[in-house]
């Protein structure tokens, strides 16, 4: 029983480490703040992991449920003016352009 | 140990969060390396003051962990609504639209 | 050869600056994991202290009573933070509003228009289980704050129709609660914050639902992002005023 928790526990880690790190790199905003509502699901489970329900309850609301949304719409606000793409563009065509 | 794997993952969520406040160069992955850091924190407060049984747990840290979210949505509004408002008014600097484009292909 | 260019097109190569940054971060991880491995175990905790007086506190929740009792002063800063956000960004600039709603589709409609009720009953019981099992004001706020962003989104309620004042009252109404306890904690008790332990149940549920109300208005103005349009005391919102906002 504690190896299938030991598994899990580092499966959890691992999946937050890499969120958290294509989320930094990732070439697109939007799929960023994807990752990061993900991010805030997962972080969501290792509280409970942690004991810690009400961290839990907090964080799927305020964590993911909120702090996405208000991302999304500042996006959406920002890149109102520039009529930017929001796909990733491909690289020859970035690099002509810049 | 729980204690000390999800204590590194906290850290280790800390400097990457540290790392994309420095490096990037968009305003709101900068913000989203913010909560990046906040999180990381807050995953290192409690999981410091694990027990194995449900029973015993210590609840000063969960209470500041609770603050601390609320706290860093607050934040984050208020920095969102700034990013919009400086990028709206920095008028269109051909130099400057270069270089945070190649920033942007580079990050 | 085609794939190769377009391949070493790709390659960028990082500026001397970001290999410091990567440095100093890598250095920075190796203190911070010398430190971890060093704290001294068993950690000092103040866990046995609230068990002891929890039944004093008012609440059967050891996460609420040091919440909203035991560090009550922390809580209302905290609630006064709030507060300062929603000051700061009604100072900034309207809230933006579309024209129209685009393609709000009727399953849209007709789910925010089922999920309405339900959210305000599960948000209503989270604040009230926050006594005595995992819940409490914060919980309950969030999911309020969410049914209205989702009510927000849907067209059910315009951003151009939002009143002011009752706004400002919702958001005032959690800090000046909290504020009128630790001033009846003054009058009744002796010291700021102090809840007598037969009163402090129902005491702490009317701080709780207060507080509830404040936040689920408070972040649901952070996802509008600005004043209203009709704020007291300016002039009339005239539609070219923000440079084309919206």
């Amino acid at each position: 029983m504690t190896i299938i928790i030991t598994c899990f526990d580092i499966l959890l880690a691992g999946t937050l480490l890499w969120l958290a790190w294509q989320l930094l790199r990732s070439a697109d905003i939007f799929k960023a703040i994807i990752f990061f509502i993900s991010f805030g699901l997962l972080m969501s489970i290792a509280w409970v992991r942690m004991h810690a329900p009400d961290v839990a309850l907090a964080e799927a609301a305020i964590g993911a449920g909120l702090t996405g949304p208000l991302f999304l719409a500042a996006l959406r606000r920002m890149e109102r003016r520039q009529r930017k793409e929001r796909r990733i563009s491909p690289p020859e065509e970035r690099n002509e352009n810049g | 140990m729980t204690n000390l794997l999800y204590s590194l993952t906290g850290l280790i969520l800390f400097i990457f969060g540290f790392f994309a406040l420095i490096v990037c160069a968009h305003p709101l992955r900068k913000i989203l390396g913010c909560n990046i850091m906040a999180s990381g924190i807050f995953l290192f407060l409690v999981a410091t003051s694990y027990r194995a049984d449900a029973a015993a747990i210590d609840p000063v840290p969960q209470a500041m962990v609770l603050t601390g979210i609320v706290v860093s949505v607050s934040f984050t509004a208020v920095a969102l609504i700034l990013a919009i408002h400086v990028r709206k008014s920095v008028p269109k600097n051909p130099q400057l639209g270069e270089r945070s484009r190649k920033d942007e292909a580079a990050s | 050869m085609k794939t190769d260019s377009r391949m070493q097109v790709q390659k960028t190569k990082m500026a001397p600056l970001i290999w410091v940054v990567l440095l100093l971060s890598t250095c920075l991880t190796g203190l911070l994991i010398w430190t971890v491995l060093k704290i001294p175990r068993p950690l000092p905790s103040l866990a046995p202290e609230v068990a002891n007086r929890l039944a004093a506190s008012g609440v059967d929740n050891s996460v609420t009573a040091v919440l909203l009792n035991f560090r009550g002063y922390d809580t209302m800063l905290e609630v006064m933070v709030f507060l300062l956000g929603a000051i700061t960004i009604w100072s900034i600039g309207h809230a933006p509003f579309p024209p129209k709603i685009q393609d709000t589709s009727p399953i849209q409609t007709a789910a925010v228009r089922l999920l309405a009720p339900f959210v305000c009953i599960i948000g209503g019981y989270l604040v009230w289980q926050g006594s005595s099992h995992t819940g409490g004001a914060f919980q309950g706020g969030a999911v309020l704050s969410a049914g209205l962003v989702l009510l927000l989104i849907s067209d059910f309620l315009g951003v151009q129709r939002v009143k002011s004042l009752p706004l400002r009252l919702g958001f005032t109404l959690g800090p000046l609660v909290f504020v009128g306890m630790a001033l009846w904690g003054i009058i009744a008790g002796g010291s700021f914050l102090s809840f007598a332990p037969h009163q402090a149940g129902a005491l702490l549920l009317l701080l709780e639902a207060a507080c509830a109300v404040s936040i689920g208005l408070t972040l649901a103005a952070f996802f509008a992002g600005g004043r209203p349009l009709d704020d007291l005391r300016e002039e009339p919102y005239s539609p070219g005023q923000d440079e084309g906002e919206g």
